[in-house]
């Protein structure tokens, strides 16, 4: 076991503390902990412990059929501190909003959080995500976007991005993987002129964090869209997922950005863009791009467009240095800044 | 105080009657008059209630699944298509043990598209691990609803309480509607023990792998059964404090020496109750309405059925290419019984079409017949059919029209 000096109070001879007993020391509440069977460096089970920490104690989850349902339990062993309620794939958005209209009859205060995939906030449970929306029920809704069904072997969703090769889009002489366009929820959802909707990523803690923490505060239907790698998808080492996040934000390809009312009201700006290409050779997902044939580049011109376009929408190009931006924004600072 | 009510304005003042915490609502064909009383109710403060109109059944289930999750008494009402569409969502609420009610306004199911009247519905989600109570008449109605919140509360098991579409909830009868007196005095405030509370955090709705999957099954099983002695007494109960009782498991009515029985459900007993009536030249049946179909009453059933030759089976939905759905499980109630009468099974009134008095005409001539229908459809008209669809097997034995 790893150990670290303790400056506090030493819990062993020698001064030292080991590593968990020093996070059990931590007085930060922990709504989702250790001892599930997420894959090595699965960006899901990250967001979630950084979602339900920065939410606190006073939540309620209902969580849709995913990976983040099945590898946090299995009877009788659960990986929840928080009341958790799992029903089905598509109805996260309907059973929040049960739960949450319970809680209002009852006179309970306790906000209510409702977590699911990208299949099951894109594709399958949008009806039901729109219907809570358009009630205005006092829900934070989570998307964790690994960008296809991962828990059922990783199979294309709309929001499996352009080119991506997943087992029903792979990649062949025919094809270079996904054909379509990865689907732009976050503005399909903002349109519902809801309160809050942004993105963040497992990449910026401190952005996510307090993300979380603004939507908690408002009454009403909020939205965040959790950029989450997974490795075992994506087909990247699991020691590189916030390496390989950050590269998606710092590409263009992920904005992180919030819309408040359906208007921009915030957006990361990025201190130094990156090609497309780092990002894209980082993962296996992508690796039938990297060979020299005219299809190939096209397509790899054509992502660099998208990321291209991303930065003109938003303005993303950041104006130098800035504690906000993606040099900035997870840096730990000592007075300053301090966002989250 | 007695008064004229449709059906649907009857249930929906029993449902506010036991003050729901949260009811949704979705329209469909015959249901929807019940969840427009109900928001009627709460647009006049009548009833206090959240009030959730959904953008589908499939969401109107997951509502009151979550709503009960979070210890709220909830209720949503369905038929038809609505009914499959929650599908899912209701075997979910059953193996989760939500306690809940929901009305199913029984209604035909697709295609051809029909509106109107069957039981296509609520069998299409018999195994769903539900209660299921057909009600024969909208006083039965009213206080089953209300008896039902009771049941699920005491069982941890979702009630589905049936209603024949149209016939039943869109029908003005004279109605007694208890005071909310007597329905408190009856139903205790709702506490589901494992709520989901910060305080006292559950997961709820883990997987299971198949080290325990067989067990949850076990149980709720066996709770599906063992849920028959809560609605007789729930029954009895009501019986004590309005005087009215709904006959418990199942209503057994005619003469203690008959020799034929008719076994049914839903608002078709008054009908064969009126035509035995008014035909003395015919032998008069034993009449079986089966009441609570889920747990099915096999024992209580075995007594019903004591002294009696033969039982006509009358099936309110199909099972195309199979056999009666519920003459099957009649069939293997009696069997094995010392001198277990003939059992014929036969499907009438599919899709609404109208079950007259000469039905009971009909059902006591098979009774009287040689040969054996095990099943069939009793009322279909051939002569409609091209001669390609007149299918001898499946229709009555013995040339019987
Ligand atoms: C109605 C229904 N269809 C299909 C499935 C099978 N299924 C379970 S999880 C899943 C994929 C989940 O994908 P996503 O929502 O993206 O979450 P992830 O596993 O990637 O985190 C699928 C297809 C299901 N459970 N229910
Ligand atoms: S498959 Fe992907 S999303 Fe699922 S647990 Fe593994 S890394 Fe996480």
């Amino acid at each position: 076991m790893s150990t670290i000096t303790n400056a506090g109070a030493p819990t062993r001879a020698d001064g030292t503390i080991s590593l968990t007993e020093l996070r059990e020391q931590q007085p930060r509440f922990q709504g989702f902990v250790g001892g599930h069977r997420a894959c090595v460096g699965c960006g899901q089970a990250l967001a979630a412990r950084l979602v339900t920490e920065a939410a606190g104690p006073d939540v309620a989850v209902a969580n849709a059929t995913g990976c983040l349902e099945v590898f946090s339990t299995a009877w009788p062993d659960s990986a929840w501190r928080v009341p958790w309620l799992h029903s089905l794939f598509e109805n996260a958005g309907a059973i929040a909003s049960g739960m949450e209209a319970a809680y209002k009859a009852r006179g309970v205060s306790a906000k209510v959080l409702a977590f699911a995939g990208d299949g099951g906030t894109f594709d399958i449970g949008f009806q039901s995500l729109s219907g809570m929306i358009e009630r205005n029920h006092n829900v934070l809704y989570v998307c964790y976007d690994n960008e296809a069904y991962m828990n059922t072997g990783i199979q294309r969703s709309s929001s499996t991005p352009h080119a991506a090769a997943t087992t029903t889009s792979p990649a062949g002489r025919e094809r270079l993987g996904k054909r379509h366009m990865k689907k732009d929820i976050l503005q399909i959802v903002a349109a519902h002129h809801m309160p809050y909707a942004a993105t963040a990523s497992v990449a910026y803690p401190s952005d996510l964090r307090k993300k979380v923490r603004r939507a908690m505060e408002i009454e009403g239907t909020t939205f965040l869209l959790v950029h989450s790698p997974c490795p075992l998808g994506w087909r990247h080492d699991g020691a590189k997922s916030v390496e390989v996040a950050r590269l998606a934000v710092t590409t263009g390809l992920v904005p992180i950005i919030e819309l408040e009312r359906g208007s921009l009201t915030g957006s990361m700006p990025i201190r130094e863009p990156r090609p497309v290409v780092d990002y894209l050779r980082a993962q296996g997902r992508f690796e039938h791009l990297f060979v020299d044939t005219p299809a190939a580049r096209e397509e790899l011109e054509h992502i660099q467009a998208l990321a291209n376009y991303n930065m003109e929408r938003y303005q993303l190009r950041g104006s130098g240095h800035d504690a906000r931006d993606t040099a900035g924004a997870d840096t730990v600072r000592r007075g300053g800044v301090r966002w989250a | 105080m007695r008064q004229a009510l449709e059906g649907s304005q009857a249930i929906a003042r029993a449902v506010a009657l036991c003050r729901p915490d949260v009811v949704s609502a979705y329209p469909i064909t015959p249901q929807t008059h019940i969840v427009e009383n109900i928001a009627k109710l709460v647009a006049d403060g009548e009833l206090k209630c959240e009030y959730v109109s959904v953008e589908s059944e499939h969401s109107a289930a997951s509502v009151a699944l979550g709503a009960a999750a979070a210890g709220a008494r909830a209720y949503t009402a369905s038929a038809s298509q609505g009914i499959l569409l929650m599908c899912e969502v209701l075997y979910d609420i059953a193996g989760l043990r939500i306690p809940m009610v929901l009305t199913c306004a029984n209604r035909a199911v697709s295609a051809p598209l029909s509106i109107w009247n069957d039981h296509q519905d609520s069998m299409a989600v018999r195994d769903a691990g539900w209660i299921q109570i057909h009600c024969a008449d909208n006083q039965e109605a009213v206080d089953t609803t209300i008896q039902a919140f009771r049941i699920a509360q005491d069982t941890d098991l979702p009630v589905m309480v049936c209603v024949d579409g149209f016939t039943l909830t869109h029908t003005l009868e004279p109605i007694e509607l208890p005071t909310q007196q007597q329905v408190d005095d009856f139903l205790p405030p709702f506490v589901f023990a494992r709520a989901l509370d910060p305080r006292k955090p559950l997961s709820i709705g883990t997987m299971a792998t198949p080290d325990w999957f067989t067990e949850a099954r076990h149980s709720h099983h066996g709770a599906v059964l063992a849920a028959a002695e809560v609605i007789a007494a729930a029954d009895a109960d009501w019986q004590r404090i309005t005087g009215r009782c709904g006959g418990g498991l199942l209503a057994v009515d005619g003469p203690d020496d008959a020799r034929i029985g008719v076994v049914c459900m839903g608002s078709i007993t008054g009908t064969l109750q009126d035509a035995r009536a008014a035909s003395p030249e015919l032998p008069a049946a034993r009449i079986i309405r089966l009441r609570s179909y889920r747990p099915f009453p096999a024992q209580a059933l075995r007594e019903a059925c004591a002294g009696l030759d033969q039982v006509v089976v009358l099936e309110r939905a199909l099972a195309p290419g199979g056999v009666g759905i519920v003459g099957a499980e009649v069939r293997a109630a009696l069997y094995g019984t010392p001198d277990a009468p003939r059992v014929q099974s036969v499907a009438a009134g599919l899709g609404g079409r109208d079950m007259p008095l000469t039905t009971y005409a009909r059902l006591i001539a098979l009774a009287q017949a040689e040969a054996t229908t095990d099943f069939a459809i009793l009322d279909v008209e051939l002569d409609k059919l091209p001669e390609a669809d007149r299918y001898a097997a499946a229709a009555m034995a013995g040339g019987q029209a």
